[in-house]
């Protein structure tokens, strides 16, 4: 069986994700509603401008969209038992979770063009443009593929169960990466600490893209978020071969 | 070729051994039923085939395809549906075929062709723009056959297929089934209906607590409750079970409804205790039936069996 027919596959995962989770209203409603929210939390009442809030805000923006349905896909199709009839169809297990990180990589991407849009029209020149796609399409892929990592345990059939869990690291997670204070105006611990989340790289990377100022070189964001991508995929693929067995019984 | 077959398998949970050292093949050609009581480990077995629990022990191979090594070419060679398994409710039935055809490779003329066919053959074809939400359950049924035949399987698996169904969804199932088979699908299933499997099944294996302990064709494991006897009876007052469970030439008593029915080597000596006993303890006996062995008798022959077996190699 070759590669690329498994990677066929994964795209037909992919839209029957988009068909059956994203399609949903309330989810689409949350992924509009939600970039918007963040914008006037942030703007109203403060002494800021749009183009020093739009590296955090595009940040928040991705991250939330991209990771918002994908730790609850497993669990609703093995809630809704139409799990076991994916799972033993002839897709490898790495074809069927890039077919949904596939399908949350769109979800994040489309969304996020909205507040992107807001910005531009606002006036937010985005000066290093192949910089920031590059650094957008990135970040996106490699949250969507944290997304899929965070189903993997506990092996549940509650789709509630993991979005809490998951909450849990998604929301510290935004709060150590440098989205409210940019990194270098951050303490030595406080940077240590926003090394180790993905999302850090993007939002400098991002403040390259308007300021050509940043903490970290645009090519070391890059190569780091391809490296975070890289291991959350690796992470997920071996870590739910081994637990999948357990949401059946 | 055998279009199944299965050396030595074993599954166990932490401690427990829910499949154990269960060898057998399925023929090319043939309906192999899988009959047991709930909880014997048919489903685990169907998981070790179909991939998704990893086996202790031992080895299996569809059309050849080793499970372990080349799982994906096993899976390919078969159509599977799970014990209570469901379509995407949120789909129509035709997409939910297609989604299938493709995940299995199917191109796409040749699947259009195919979901038309099997819609109109499971009675289906009239709904197939209507989202699987509405679908009865024996509808959904219908339509997850449909589904594990959309990519023209040698190889038929299924998982309690007509349990709990209508009628009319449980018989066309079945002759679905038959008429697959008659034109050369391989089909294995599952069954804790032992009259789905003498009906269906050309050869039968009984399961019990993960141990297969006959396989033969229906009739022949008929026969081989050859000595045991049924005496189905009612009493005009209430007996005690066991009671009757001591006489010695009584092997089993099972309640059946208002009846009792005894299993017995000797009706001729059974029906003399039954007397002595009902006129010692003032009974009229108010019905009195001697019933062929069925495959269920049988069952129960064979798993007592092993159930005292084992007692007795523990005391
Ligand atoms: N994932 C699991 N974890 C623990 N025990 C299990 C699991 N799956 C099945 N079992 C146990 O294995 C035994 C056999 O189950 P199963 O194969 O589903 O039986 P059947 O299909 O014949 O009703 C049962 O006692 C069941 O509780
Ligand atoms: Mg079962």
């Amino acid at each position: 069986m070759s590669w690329l027919e498994q990677l066929k596959r994964s795209l037909v995962i992919a839209r029957k994700d988009v068909w059956i989770y994203y399609a949903k209203g309330p989810v689409m409603v949350f992924g509009l509603i939600f970039p918007l929210f963040l914008l006037m939390a942030f703007t109203i009442g403060r002494n800021m401008t749009v183009r020093d809030l739009f590296p955090g805000l595009m940040g928040m923006a991705i991250f939330f969209t991209s990771t918002a349905v994908g730790p609850a896909i497993l669990p609703w199709e093995a809630r809704s038992r139409t799990l076991e009839r994916l799972v033993t169809a002839p897709v490898e297990v790495w074809a069927l979770l890039l077919g949904d990180v596939f399908a949350s990589f769109v979800f994040g991407i489309l969304i996020s063009l909205i507040p992107l849009a807001v910005a531009v029209v606002m006036g937010v020149e985005v000066i290093h443009v192949v910089v920031f796609v590059l650094g957008m399409l990135l970040a996106t892929f490699c949250f969507a593929s944290l997304s899929i990592l965070l189903s993997v345990y506990p092996p549940t059939d509650v789709p509630a169960t993991v979005m809490m869990l998951s909450s849990l690291v998604r929301f510290p997670l935004v709060f150590i990466s440098g989205v409210f204070v940019p990194v270098d105006e951050l303490p030595g611990w406080g940077r240590a600490i926003s090394s180790v989340s993905p999302l850090t790289y993007f939002v400098d990377l991002a403040r390259y893209s308007i300021s050509g100022i940043s903490y970290y070189s645009a090519p070391v964001d890059l190569a780091v978020m391809t490296v975070f991508a890289a291991v959350f995929l690796l992470a997920a693929v071996k870590l739910h071969e081994r637990f999948l067995p357990q949401r059946f019984s | 070729m055998d279009a199944i077959q299965v050396k030595d398998l074993t599954k166990r949970f932490r401690s427990f051994t829910a499949v154990d050292h269960i060898s057998f093949s399925v023929v090319e050609g043939e309906i192999f039923g899988f009959l047991g009581p709930n909880g014997s480990g048919k489903s685990t077995t169907i998981r070790m085939l179909t991939g998704i629990v990893k086996p202790d022990e031992g080895t299996a191979a569809i059309m050849d395809h080793d499970i372990s090594r080349d799982p994906i070419r096993a899976r390919e060679s078969i159509g599977f549906v799970p014990e209570m398994a469901n379509a995407y409710v949120e789909l129509t039935a035709w997409r939910n075929l297609m989604l299938m055809g493709e995940l299995y490779g199917v191109p796409r003329r040749e699947r259009e062709e195919r979901a038309g066919d099997l819609l109109r053959r499971f009675g289906l074809y009239e709904r197939r723009d209507d989202q699987v939400r509405g679908f009865s359950k024996g509808m959904r049924q219908r339509l997850l056959l449909c589904m594990s035949l959309i990519n023209d399987p040698p190889v038929l698996i299924l998982d309690e297929p007509a349990s709990g169904l209508d009628v009319e969804s449980s018989r066309l199932i079945k002759d679905v089934i038959r008429d697959l088979n008659r034109a050369g699908t391989t089909v294995f299933l599952t069954t804790h209906n032992i009259e789905d499997a003498s009906q269906l099944c050309d050869r039968v294996a009984i399961i019990n607590q993960g141990r297969i302990i006959a396989v033969d064709r229906p009739e022949a494991l008929r026969r081989m409750g050859g000595g045991l006897h049924c005496i189905e009876l009612n009493f005009s007052g209430s007996v005690s079970e066991n009671e009757l469970s001591g006489f010695t030439c009584v092997r089993e008593v099972r309640r059946s409804g208002d009846k009792l029915r005894l299993y017995v080597d000797d009706i001729d000596m059974a029906i003399g205790c039954i007397a002595d006993y009902s006129r010692a303890h003032d009974l009229r006996i108010l019905t009195l039936n001697t019933l062929a062995p069925s495959l269920e008798d049988i069952f129960v022959r064979l798993t007592t069996g092993v159930e005292s077996d084992e007692l007795a190699g523990a005391a």
